[in-house]
């Protein structure tokens, strides 16, 4: 019984996780993060993702701030922008990677409105990410007790 | 607008009009003026004649000077005749003195049918005024007295006081029944001065001469010498009592308008006259103007509908232009969505394609038995197939949304030709097809461009052959362009010869290139030619195939066009290689043309243009790619080979090749000949290469030549080969006598594959050449295994991403996030192999960080160099240059101009690719393979 419990969490972890490709959160990015996930970094995915959550919550402020400023700094949200879309390519964020090459495309243009649409979207994805992340790793610990570490953490800095 | 002109212009009309009115007006009332004078004049004169001539006489004066007043119907004169005169002067004139008093009317008594002496006596008066000459149109009036006439009295007195003419007020005319008017004058015996009194003048009155006026005549004949009677309606009008105008000219005819009403002055103050005139009729219409102004009006309409149709039609022209670009823009929109849609759902397709082909690899490594292992081998065909399709799709998509860029790398065009032959070499084999690249001479070793595509276009079109192409042979021929226009005669010599890989016709393949602008151009300065940094290559693809129906052959370039859809169904393929190899070219800046022959052949050739390989740094990096194709061909140096091959062309190719190892060669055309090469050459022949074709055919001659081969030269006896063409002839070695079977090279010829094969049958060293780059993987873990290695990145993903990765290949990583942090890092001296940096970081970006690491790295070298600083410090390195590889996620922000320019070895795409980090490490890591290890 108990071993079917976990065939079946098992499944719905996988389900879970080719979900995030077919919608096309993630990217093949993020199979290779899995692949550089072996013995010695067992919840390598996990940690960098939390690290991507982490780092984002921080760049959210910071460019929530900057858009508020007058003038906008567009060479700051650039940069900023630059490192988001560095840390979401990293780990195969797919769609908000592409928010992101959006809003720098905005930048360059400096459309102060663009670049506030398109980070308002960006946030959805992101948040959308993140809590599709969340279900994925907590199921994904109940399956592999190794892994312990969360997305969960970064809410608070949000 | 025109309108007004219109009314402007009737304006003027009236204007024209009136002013006409006006002066025909004045100009009759001056004719009227005058005519009086004259008459006035006229009778002044007879006065003095008066008292000398008889009445006779007078009658025919008068009648004589009738012509001179033409205006009054008859002139009489009366004397005056006081009460006591009466007896005397009736007496002497034998009538009495008569009066008209029966009809009030004075003209009665004019009548001439009026009998005169019918009329009563004149009763007893003061005085008398008889009548006593008169003209003959008048006579009846003789002997009436002027003065019993109630107008006539009246005018007669007021003329006698007066002195001047004065004049009736219009009467009926008897006899004529018109209007008329009598004048009288006063005749004075005395000249009286002017300043008379009427009593001085009654006094010295003698006698009255009177004219009868016929009004109306009188007007029709000023109107006739107006000549206008017939437009213009004259009245006149005896105005003395105003209240009631007499009537003295009437025109018959009635008609309403305005009436212009001017005085009229006879001479008598005492009468008023008016005339009125007004037009008979309408005034006629100026039909000059009405036609000018017509004209004008149409003109002017016409004009303005001309103006309003242009506008309009620019308007409308304007409106369908504008709707065009909307239209124009969503086609082009949907073209690129299209597009972009392909390259998404291409892309989407080949993520989870790619993980059904890695699953079915892996499941082709479990046990599995015959039938399942044939049902995966099939299954992951079908996927392989499906994403090269996909891929092409791809690549489509990406030509026509543009987003397809050409790399420029460096790549040795000799080995990209053996990748290509390698892919087809299995099928070519199988079909007996030979095929053979050969490239010329002239062509550089390596050449930047894009090598993938390049390779995808060649492939397409040898793909493309061999699937068409039964027998014969399919040739892949490289020059530069200029050196095909110069040697163009001898190309025709040689096809004239036959002689082609095959022995079968081709296609001539210069028609092929006939279109091809470079070669339209007259003069070889017009086409790109290869200068020293430029390439102009042409590539022609040589086939003895079923050639292209001549239908077909004007979509042959367009997208999923095949020549029908039974060729679909016999060699798959969606039509779409020969649009994508066009592009491609189109994107190499070159042309793609091609020329087929039903039945016998078809040939593609386009051009190119590559950069050539010239500054230093590229040479450098030319040479380790060259050396890295050509580290086989060392071992070959400076040996000899004969080959044996009675076909010009084909030789050439084998030739090619052995001149690939460093062979030199010499080309015989049958054994024969290569028997008295062999005797006659002084020098040491190595091997013998022979073409299958050869071997087979002079059977016969075969074993003797082996024989014979012996007795030349025991000593260094040359080995033998035999180039075949096909499977199933490989069992040419026909032992002879126990001889060494000769050893078989399959072609299509390779530059690597030769060589091993010649390294196989020469025993010639083979020192583990196995680094072919195909486990970059292991590699990878190779050439990083134990390496010390620092990451720079400000953002910790990418760091930490990255340092998984090459952590994964065994490599001993380092984290930082600034770049000054990395500048203590790399503060020699250190244990770091390599620095992987990102470009964009805050406060230090990667190209300042490299650059300052450089600065630090020669100081310090230098202080080496002159031994202010003691090796041993600095860990008895003595030049200290660490490598740095750029990390970014744009690959064409980082140019490799860039990195260079601050000193970096190379850039790497982030997230790492393995194939791309292998071969960017290798080049810099394989040079102390043992160092660390």
């Amino acid at each position: 019984m108990e071993t079917n419990n976990i065939h079946h969490l098992r499944r719905q972890v996988a389900n879970l996780r080719q979900s995030l490709f077919d919608q096309g959160y993630v990217d093949e990015q993020f199979i290779e993060l899995e692949e550089l996930q072996d013995d010695a970094t067992p919840n390598f995915v996990e940690e960098v993702v939390t690290l991507f959550c982490k780092d984002s919550a921080r760049l959210i402020h910071i460019i929530d701030q900057t858009l508020e400023n007058h003038p906008v700094d567009f060479a700051k949200l650039d940069n900023y922008m630059y490192q988001f879309k560095g840390s979401s390519s990293s780990i195969g964020a797919k769609k908000v990677k592409t928010k992101c090459t959006q809003f720098m495309e905005y930048c360059r243009a400096e459309n102060v409105e663009g670049c506030k649409r398109t980070f308002q979207q960006l946030k959805e994805e992101y948040t959308t990410l993140r809590r599709k992340l969340e279900i994925y790793f907590q199921y994904a610990r109940q399956v592999g007790p190794t892994e312990t570490a969360s997305c969960t953490q970064s809410k608070s800095v949000n | 607008m025109s309108l007004f002109h219109v009314i402007g212009f009737g304006w003027n009309l009236v204007l024209t009009l009136c002013y006409w009115f006006v002066s025909l007006v004045f100009s009759m009332n001056g004719e009227v003026m005058t005519t009086k004078s004259l008459l006035g004049d006229g009778e002044q004169i007879m006065m003095k004649l008066l008292e000398v001539i008889a009445e006779c006489t007078f009658a025919r004066y008068t009648e004589r000077t009738a012509f001179e007043r033409p205006l009054t119907s008859g002139v009489a004169y009366a004397v005056r005749v006081l009460h006591s005169e009466r007896k005397e002067f009736e007496k002497q004139h034998g009538w009495s003195i008569k009066r008209m008093d029966t009809l009030e009317q004075t003209p009665v008594h004019k009548d001439n049918e009026y009998d005169r002496d019918g009329l009563e006596p004149s009763p007893v008066q003061v005085e008398y005024a008889p009548v006593i000459f008169a003209q003959d149109t008048i006579a009846h009036v003789i002997s009436v007295d002027m003065l019993s006439g109630k107008e006539d009295r009246e005018n007669v007195l007021r003329a006698r006081e007066s002195g001047k003419g004065v004049l009736t007020a219009p009467f009926k005319l008897l006899k004529t029944n018109r209007l008329g008017v009598i004048k009288t004058f006063a005749v004075y015996k005395t000249d009286l001065p002017s300043n008379a009194t009427p009593n001085e003048r009654i006094q010295a009155t003698d006698g009255y001469l009177g004219g009868v006026l016929d009004i109306e005549s009188l007007v029709e004949k000023l109107l006739q010498q107006l000549a206008s009677k017939q437009t213009i309606l004259v009245n006149v009008y005896d105005t003395t009592n105003i209240s009631h105008p007499i009537s003295m000219y009437v025109s018959n005819v009635s008609s309403d308008g305005v009436e212009r009403v001017s005085s009229l002055n006879f001479g008598d103050p005492f009468r008023r006259h008016e005339m009125r005139c007004r037009f008979k009729q309408k005034p006629p219409w100026p039909w000059l103007a009405i036609t000018t102004s017509t004209g004008i009006l149409i003109i002017a309409l016409l004009i303005g509908q001309i103006f309003h149709a242009t506008i309009n039609r620019i308007a409308k022209v304007e409106r369908d232009y504008d709707e065009m670009m909307m239209l124009k823009k969503r086609a082009e929109d949907a073209d690129v969505a299209k597009s972009q849609f392909l390259a998404t759902v291409s892309h989407e397709i080949r993520t989870p394609m790619n993980g059904v082909l890695g699953m079915l690899h892996m499941l082709m490594d479990t046990n599995l038995d015959v039938t399942q292992q044939d049902y995966v081998s099939t299954a992951q065909a079908s996927g392989k197939a499906l994403v090269s399709l996909i891929n092409e799709v791809l690549d489509q998509a990406k030509i026509e949304s543009g987003k397809l860029e050409l790399e420029a790398v460096c790549f040795d065009v000799r080995a990209t030709l053996d990748e290509v032959l390698s892919l087809f070499s299995g099928k070519s084999q199988e079909k007996g097809v030979e095929l053979a690249v050969y490239i010329s001479d002239k062509v550089p070793n390596v050449l930047i461009g894009d090598p993938g595509r390049f390779r995808q276009i060649i492939t397409n079109l040898v793909g493309n052959s061999i699937k068409f192409t039964e027998k014969g042979h399919i040739f892949v021929t490289v020059h530069l362009v200029e050196e095909v226009i110069e040697s163009d005669e001898e190309i025709k010599i040689e096809s004239l010869l036959k002689s082609t890989l095959s022995g079968l016709p081709v296609a001539d393949k210069r028609q092929s290139w006939r279109s091809f602008v470079c070669f339209n151009q007259e003069g070889s300065t017009s086409f790109p030619s290869s200068s020293l940094d430029q390439i102009n290559l042409m590539v022609s693809v040589e086939d003895t195939g079923v050639g292209i129906p001549l239908d077909a052959q004007s979509r042959i370039f367009t997208p999923f066009m095949q020549v029908g859809p039974s060729i679909a169904r016999i060699h798959g393929g969606t039509g779409i290689g020969l649009s994508i190899s066009k592009c491609l070219v189109q994107l190499m800046k070159g042309e793609i043309g091609f020329v087929s022959l039903p039945k016998i052949g078809s040939t593609f050739t386009f051009t190119a243009i590559f950069t050539n390989v010239c500054n230093n740094w590229n040479e450098k990096k030319s040479q380790q790619i060259s050396n890295q194709s050509n580290s086989v061909s060392l071992d070959f140096h400076g040996m000899r080979a004969l080959i044996v091959d009675p076909r010009t062309v084909r030789a050439r190719v084998a030739q090619y090749y052995m001149k690939r190892l460093g062979v030199h060669t010499e080309v015989v055309s049958d054994l024969n000949h290569g028997l008295s090469y062999l005797r006659t050459d002084n020098g040491i022949t190595n091997m013998i290469l022979i073409e299958q074709e050869v071997w087979d055919t002079d059977l016969g001659k075969s074993s003797p030549f082996v024989k014979n081969l012996r007795k030349i030269n025991a000593s260094v006896s040359p080995k033998l080969f035999i180039l075949a063409n096909s499977i199933n002839s490989s069992g040419a070695g026909v032992s002879a006598n126990g001889f060494p079977t000769p050893f078989v090279i399959m072609k299509p010829l390779r530059a690597s594959m030769l060589a091993a094969s010649l390294q196989r049958a020469m025993g010639v060293g083979n020192k583990g050449n196995s680094t072919n780059g195909e486990l970059s993987g292991l590699s990878l873990s190779k050439l990083l295994q134990g390496r010390k290695i620092l990451i720079v990145d400000d953002n910790n993903v990418n760091l930490r991403v990255a340092a998984a990765a090459l952590k994964k290949y065994g490599a001993d990583v380092v984290c930082t996030d600034s770049g000054k942090k990395a500048l203590t890092f790399l503060q020699p001296p250190h244990q770091f192999d390599a620095c992987f940096m990102d470009i964009q970081m805050p406060e230090m970006d990667g190209f300042e960080a490299t650059k300052r690491i450089r600065e630090m790295e020669s100081n310090i070298n230098s202080c080496i160099q002159f031994g202010q600083l003691g090796p041993e410090a600095y860990g008895n390195v003595s030049s200290w240059k660490v490598p740095i590889l750029a990390m970014t996620a744009d690959v064409i922000q980082a140019t490799n101009e860039e990195c260079q320019k601050c000193g970096m070895d190379g850039y790497v795409s982030k997230p790492f690719e393995a194939e791309q980090l292998y071969q960017e490490v290798s080049r810099f890591f394989h040079i102390k393979p043992n160092q660390n290890t």
